[in-house]
């Protein structure tokens, strides 16, 4: 059964949304429309990738993020650290200080969600040579291409490779750690610093879970301004030293695109960027790519280093990552090691569900009629994806319109057909103009 | 519902553009994920084969309730031995079209394994005719 309902970390203010549909058109997935003058997100096809948030001019989409205050609700209060939050600082900054740092803001513990990179990448080795008959195998990192593939490609679900990220199971031990220390899971607070939406959506609403083992998720850039200022004010004074590191060069890396691909298969492929990842997964349902073993998938351009929350410039925080893996030196973390049967033991996702946005009927005589009457609409659109009737794409207003959620006098063409053929009247289509962009847009004294 | 396509022969880029499309639409049917992809492969191997062995054609697909048939027709050399062309590994394939990833001899033994039915007809100096036929499942 499919769910009805999915949290979306992805919100529109429709107070600062300004109608001017820039997201409607970068949407990967067509999952908005822009109606009364602002912009509607459909819920059913939003995959979190936050493309919509990069290009709103006026931010105006907005990402939800735990109230930092929270964190004082627990006793114990652990802030999860992706490698990538010390790849945005500027060169001069010491990773001990943003380590002790962090504290100072009121964490009680700092852990790097790369510490279980190591137990991740045995396991897709396994899983490489337990499956070898599905090729090729796509990585399950990016919570938004997880998202992509149940509503897009939901016939590649077999191809996801069913492994945690490494942030679920950094997660998963460090809660174990305490709880193994005698401390009550409710007095356990861990957080997420995260650098992109869709990391907030894998954690409000897993996929191939109940229940996540994080607590709360705090923005990446409004944590690093906080952080930022007080490193800056302080002047490196008061520097606590840090848990000790124990990253390897891979661990620090494999957020980065390559991160992965790097280290699994005989034969497999880095791809970045939404839309490149698309046309990718087109070819993988063609069986084109079956003699790919393994794939990384990663939605934003340079994978978390380009994240919709992440102060840096992504190519930097990329140099300054590799600086600082080409001086690492990987250490054992015993204590971590001692939990590896227990987390390998929950390190598998459970079924993740098909979520075809693209379906226009559950019946199939239904759907053939639906198909037919989109077909005959596109022969009356212009077919110029103008946009102007409030919808991404002649194609997605034909759908929309066989669906009874637009009709075809919102598009500018017909109207102007039908004026020419007095079948409408102007007044009439100002009035669907309104409707689609707003009043103050078509008011004749602005 | 009836659709076509046109097929440019040695436009290899072009190829996959008819499956890509019928899939999507086949999608939004609603139409289990198995028989999509069984479609989807037969019709790009009919595809690719017209480009890389014919001049031009066109793919006409038939959606149906219960079965999808997609004919293939092409001006070409056509297939003098259709059993022949039919054997896996058989491939009367260019240097350049190998060399371009193509020219295994595997495309109508696929289309054979995947398609529900395959009925190939042929002139030789005229073209050829690939019928391919999808049961969706009951
Ligand atoms: N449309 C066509 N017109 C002319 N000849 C064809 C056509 N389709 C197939 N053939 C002939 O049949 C042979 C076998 O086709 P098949 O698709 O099995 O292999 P291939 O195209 O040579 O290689 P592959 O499909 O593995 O890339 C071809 O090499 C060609 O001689
Ligand atoms: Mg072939």
């Amino acid at each position: 059964m499919t769910k009805q309902a999915f949290h979306h970390a992805l919100k529109i203010d429709k107070d600062l949304c300004i109608g001017c549909a820039n997201c409607m058109r970068v949407c990967p997935t067509e999952a908005i429309r822009v109606r009364e003058g602002k912009a509607n997100l459909e819920a059913n096809r939003c995959i979190d990738c936050g493309e919509c948030y990069r290009h709103c001019p006026v931010n105006a989409i907005i990402i939800e993020q735990d109230d930092f205050t929270n964190i004082h609700n627990f006793q114990y209060r652990v802030a999860l650290v992706p490698s990538i939050f010390f790849g945005q600082f500027p060169e001069d900054v010491q990773t001990e200080e943003i380590h002790s740092s962090l504290k100072q803001q009121g964490f009680t513990h700092v852990f790097e969600v790369e510490n279980s990179t190591e137990i991740v990448w045995r396991k897709q080795q396994e899983e490489l040579k337990n499956q070898e008959n599905t090729r090729p195998l796509i990585s399950a990192f990016c919570p938004a291409i997880v998202r992509l593939i149940q509503v897009k490609f939901p016939s590649l679900i077999p191809n996801l490779l069913s492994i945690k990220p490494p942030l679920d199971v950094s997660a998963l031990y460090f809660k174990k750690k305490l709880i193994d220390q005698g401390i009550t899971e409710d007095k356990i607070g861990i957080f997420y610093i995260t650098q992109c939406a869709a990391k907030i959506a894998a954690i409000k609403s897993p996929v191939g879970e109940d229940k996540s083992a994080i607590d709360g998720v705090i923005n990446m850039d409004y944590l690093y301004n906080k952080v930022f200022t007080f490193i800056k004010q302080h002047n490196n004074d008061r520097c606590a030293l840090p848990d000790r590191q124990h990253l390897s060069s891979r661990d620090i890396l494999w957020s980065l695109t390559n991160g992965e691909k790097d280290h699994n298969g005989q034969r497999s492929l880095a791809i970045d960027g939404i839309n490149n990842v698309m046309a990718i997964l087109e070819r993988v349902e063609n069986e084109e790519m079956s003699n790919i073993d393994f794939l990384e998938l990663r939605a934003c351009d340079e994978s978390c280093a380009g994240g919709v929350l992440t102060s840096g410039n992504r190519f930097l925080t990329v140099e300054r990552m590799r600086n600082r893996a080409e001086n690492a030196t990987e250490q054992k973390n015993e204590e971590f090691l001692s939990y590896r049967d227990y987390l390998l033991n929950n390190i598998t996702i459970g079924p993740v569900e098909p979520r075809s946005m693209m379906k226009l009927d559950n019946d199939l005589s239904i759907a053939l009629r639906k198909m037919r009457q989109v077909q005959m609409t596109m022969e009356r659109l212009p077919r110029v994806d103008c946009t102007v009737c409030g919808a991404p794409s002649c194609r997605a207003l034909a759908e929309d319109i066989v669906q009874g959620k637009a009709s075809i006098n919102d598009c500018i063409f017909i109207q102007k057909r039908k004026e020419q053929k007095e079948l409408m009247s102007k007044e009439e289509s100002l009035e669907i103009m309104k409707s689609i962009w707003g009043k103050p847009k078509l008011d004749k004294n602005r | 519902m009836n659709i076509k396509f046109d097929i440019e022969g040695g436009n290899f880029s072009s190829a996959g553009l008819a499956s890509s499309e019928v899939k999507r639409l086949l999608k939004q049917l609603n139409i289990d994920i198995k028989t999509i992809k069984r479609l989807v492969v037969a019709m790009y191997e009919a595809e690719v084969n017209i480009v890389a062995h014919a001049y031009q054609g066109e793919a006409d697909v038939e959606i149906n309730e219960d079965h999808i048939k997609v004919v293939f027709t092409d001006h070409g050399p056509g297939i003098d031995d259709i059993d022949l062309a039919m054997q896996k590994g058989y491939s009367t394939a260019s240097e350049q079209v190998r060399e371009m990833g193509f020219g295994a001899g595997m495309g109508l033994p696929n289309i054979k394994s995947h398609a529900d039915k395959l009925n190939i007809t042929s002139e030789v100096g005229k073209g050829t005719r690939v019928e391919i036929i999808c049961y969706l499942n009951a």
